[in-house]
């Protein structure tokens, strides 16, 4: 004869479904011990790591809790029930009160904010208990910083690995002239900091990656997105969903933006919208395509804004609602955002359970190599000297770009127009292409080795390697 | 898996949440097990915790209570629900840290003494965080 072991219904599934099993042992120790070793997977949920019961756990012998006889060297005989008795505990996360109470500095610093009954001394406090992480303190991210410490959000996370950049500064307003070749952690930590000494900076610089955004993202209440890139924003996306965050969403493109309040526990995500990213090189990014300064300031005003009223709990959310933004028009509208039973990481039945390589998944990598021969800036300023009128130097860029700064001799044809205007070209002359930094003009040279022109290079790094080491009155932009 | 309950029980542990603020509520979601988990009844519990009004403890002498009392008519404790008063309805770290697997855990969220947002909450089987359980609410004919 033995002892029954009664399996309460959570721990059914690592019992292959049995609600009773049958085993031999002296002490309830030496039956739990032969139960864990014919079910390892009970073992994380009924032992901690030192090996001792968790502390939800209760076991009775017959009717009586273990605890009031000798633990787990009780002795058992034949014919004994012990019973496996769950306790169920919980509770919100540890009170603002106290531990975020307000001093009287901070009294008169948010006076505007307590004179509003929907935030008051209790969403003060909240604001100072709560833990918000911004990926990037770029475009997006400076508004959102910014207007995150003057509210008075006790934690800011910030993962940044980038340096400040003269072309930063016309819409990036969290940094300055004086901190230009700095990081951007550095820069931005000092300008928030001294906006508000009361707010705490965390500083991660890195870039997010799926080896560290579970760790990163986990410590924090809620994640603003100020990411300017497809892998990146799957990946806040996937992090928060399987960490149950929610992913304060914003993204901007010349003259328009978008902002969402993405929450899988309560309605779409990311993937719900857009199941999977555009093909790679159809959307350029703004250091391609140019965005408009104040644009970013609008989108992170209302991240911002989403994220303060996510955290005092005030108002209707943008959970389910896509704002579209368009600068030029002036006008905002708003989208339905159903969520989508058939998504593959907050759907009905997930394909995805744990962070994927986002790099491949946007076809980062995979894109065709224009890759042909190049010619450096050096060597084509001798060449210039050399062959004169036999070389052809063709800038593909777009006229506005030309209007900022070109090279003396070159022809304008912008990329896009090259395929129709090839008749204008001399197929027997050297040509070489180039563009701003170097990509495009790669690209213009697969258009003319398609077309049949064979001497045809590309000059690499572009206008901007031209001015800085050829040419330097030139502009760079 | 899903948890299916009616409109009327959602209602039910709204008022709970909102009678016991600003202390959490807590108490047994009684039912059938299953693919779609369906509850039937809730059995409110009291609270053990008077420590602390930010916590809630089921004993397990007063889950083998509910346990025999639901066997007669045939239901099984398919997990709980409580109340996060001021805070948002997702888990928070000391809930995954004393979370069951396969239970479902209810959470509704109290603002300032008024019922916000409902979810529901299962432990992932690594108990490296809680998921978040899609609930069929049934209305009432």
């Amino acid at each position: 004869m033995s002892v029954t072991v009664s399996i309460p219904t959570p721990l059914r599934p690592f019992t292959s479904g049995q609600d009773s099993i049958e085993l031999a042992g002296d002490t309830v120790g030496q039956v739990i011990d032969g139960l864990l070793a014919a079910h390892t997977g009970l073992k994380r949920h009924l032992l901690q790591d030192d090996g001792r019961l968790r502390n939800f756990v209760s076991l009775y012998l017959n009717e009586t809790d273990i605890r009031h006889l000798a633990s787990t060297a009780t002795p058992v005989r034949p014919g004994d029930v012990l019973t496996i008795v769950p306790s169920i505990a919980g509770g919100s996360p540890a009170t603002a009160d106290g531990k975020a109470s307000l001093s009287h500095a901070e009294m008169l610093r948010y006076s505007r904010h307590l004179l509003l009954p929907e935030v008051g001394v209790s969403g003060q406090r909240k604001l100072k208990a709560a833990r918000v992480l911004t990926v990037g303190a770029g475009g997006l991210g400076s508004p959102l910083s910014l207007y995150l410490a003057a509210a008075g959000v006790g934690t800011i996370g910030i993962v940044d690995f980038d340096v400040v950049d003269l072309t930063n500064l016309q819409r990036q307003i969290v940094h300055g002239t004086s901190t230009l070749g700095r990081s951007k952690l550095d820069s931005a930590e000092e300008r928030l900091t001294d906006l508000n000494p009361n707010v705490r900076i965390e500083r991660h610089e890195t870039r997010l990656t799926s080896q560290n955004a579970l760790e990163i993202l986990g410590e924090y209440d809620i994640v603003v997105d100020g990411t300017d890139n497809f892998p990146t924003r799957y990946l806040v996306n996937d992090a928060c969903v399987l960490l149950a965050k929610p992913n304060v969403y914003g993204s901007i493109f010349r003259f328009e933006g978008q902002a969402s309040l993405f929450y899988a526990a309560q309605g779409p995500c990311y993937r719900c919208l857009y199941s999977e990213p555009p093909p790679p090189g159809l959307v350029p990014s703004c250091a391609e395509g140019g965005v408009l300064g104040v644009l970013p300031g609008i989108i992170g005003s209302i991240q911002a804004l989403e994220t303060i009223k996510w955290i005092i709990g005030a108002g209707s959310s943008l959970v389910g609602r896509l704002i579209l933004f368009d600068a030029l028009k002036l006008r905002f509208r708003e989208l339905e955002l159903r969520k989508d039973p058939a998504c593959p990481i907050c759907g009905t039945n997930p394909s995805i359970h744990e962070l994927i390589d986002y790099e491949a998944f946007c076809g980062i990598g995979a894109e065709p190599a224009y890759d042909g021969p190049e010619i450096t800036v050096e060597e084509l300023r001798q060449e210039m000297r050399a062959k004169a009128g036999d070389l052809v130097l063709i800038d593909v860029r777009e006229p506005h770009e030309w209007d900022i700064v070109h090279i003396e001799g070159a022809r304008l044809i912008p990329l896009n127009q090259l395929p129709e205007r090839l008749a204008e070209l001399d197929g027997h002359a050297e040509i070489v292409t180039h563009c701003h930094h170097g990509a495009r003009s790669m690209k213009a040279l697969e258009i003319l080795k398609g077309a049949g022109f064979g001497k045809v290079r590309s000059l690499a790094g572009g206008i901007d390697a031209w001015a800085e080491r050829v040419e330097p009155g030139l502009a760079r932009y | 898996m899903t948890l299916r309950l009616s409109a009327g029980l959602v209602e039910e542990i709204r008022r709970a949440g909102v009678q016991a603020y600003p202390n959490e509520c807590c108490g047994v979601l009684a039912g059938h097990p299953g693919e779609v988990k369906e509850v039937v009844r809730l059995v409110p519990v009291t609270n053990q915790r008077t420590d602390d009004p930010h916590r809630y403890l089921i004993a397990p002498g007063d889950l083998r209570q509910v346990e025999a009392g639901l066997r007669a008519s045939g239901l099984e404790v398919l997990g709980c629900y409580h109340s996060h008063p001021d805070h948002p309805a997702a888990p928070s770290a000391f809930d995954t840290d004393q979370a069951w697997p396969w239970y479902s855990y209810i959470i509704v969220r109290v603002d300032r003494g008024g019922a916000a947002e409902l979810t529901s909450w299962v432990l992932n089987d690594d108990r490296s965080a809680m998921s978040p359980e899609p609930i069929d609410v049934l209305s009432e004919v």
